[in-house]
């Protein structure tokens, strides 16, 4: 009797060990948790895509807001643009764009053809204030409060369903 | 032969284009550089390093290794830079904090598992 049990554990410990793999296999996701929540927006001073002079961060002081990361290029953004004119439009947060790794011509003609949901969009061709971000890939979407801390990341597009559960939640317990 | 020569010198084109050529001062620069971009995970294709990865965000960050040793910044510095954005998950080289600890000690805990059982076996059949 206890041979036969003792026979059994590498099977068992092999079953344990798929059942973990199956696991993981549902809650495995590629992305990589910031280390930027609750800390400050880092420090950049940005063109604007529409408009003359630049923008820092300090500029941003006073009320939430969410960066949107985005690029015409990017099929998932233009997947996720209903929900961010939604959530625009529902006027409950200031959404600011930062066209990424983009050019002029093709964000611009994106934007006409789609509509521009944003208040202000930053531009950012090379990429640099993107890495200070932590961007690895658009869209991304920044919540930042009114004192300019990172309260929440979604990585991939924005979807009725995290604004709802995520978003909108986050920003209750703002204000 | 000469089918030989063309299909030798594309597999060596091939390779001169995916170096990418940076102003490095000297030999230390250039192996630091090389240490880094191995030892960066590609936050993109996520089971490719740095140096391996042909995606448009790996140059960019390669790039900006290039441009730190360049500048003559240290080895912690940029691995810094890094995890301060990326996290440590972005280091094929985790530093050990509690989040990590399962990570580093796990295959000794498998280890331990499997003297444990080699030990009870030996001492069984001796007695």
């Amino acid at each position: 009797m206890k041979k036969t049990i003792i026979s059994l554990i590498p099977l068992a410990l092999l079953l344990g060990l798929l059942a973990l793999l199956f696991l993981n296999m549902g809650y495995h996701t590629e992305q990589v948790p910031s280390p930027l929540i609750g800390k400050p927006v880092p420090a950049f001073e940005l063109p604007l895509l529409y408009e003359e002079g630049t923008l820092t961060e300090q500029d941003f002081l006073g009320e939430p807001w969410l960066l949107n990361v985005w690029g015409s290029w990017c099929p998932n953004c233009l997947y996720e643009h209903p929900v961010v004119t939604d959530l625009a439009q529902s006027g409950q947060l200031k959404v600011v764009g930062l066209n990424w790794k983009d050019e002029f011509k093709n964000a611009d003609t994106w934007l006409k053809r789609l509509g521009n949901p944003y208040h202000t969009i930053l531009v950012d061709y090379k990429g640099d204030v993107a890495i200070d971000f932590g961007v690895y890939g658009a869209p991304e979407s920044f919540l930042i409060d009114a004192n300019g801390i990172i309260v929440h990341k979604i990585v991939g597009e924005l979807t009725p369903g995290n604004v709802k559960d995520e978003i909108l939640p986050k920003l209750a317990q703002l204000q | 032969m000469r089918l030989f020569l063309i299909f030798i010198s594309l597999i060596v084109s091939g390779h001169a284009h995916s170096i990418e050529v940076y102003n490095f001062e000297n030999e230390y620069q250039r192996e630091l550089y090389q240490e880094l971009t191995q030892e960066l995970r590609c936050l993109v294709c996520q089971n490719q390093n740095l140096a391996d990865s042909d995606a448009d965000l790996a140059k960019d960050l390669k790039d900006q290794v290039a441009e730190f040793v360049i500048n003559n910044q240290d080895k912690e510095t940029i691995l810094a830079y890094m995890v301060q954005r990326y996290g440590d998950f972005v280091t094929y080289n985790p530093p050990l904090n509690t989040s990590t600890v399962f990570l580093w000690f796990s295959p000794f805990v498998v280890l331990l598992i499997g003297a444990g059982i080699l030990i009870y076996n030996i001492r069984k059949k001796q007695s």
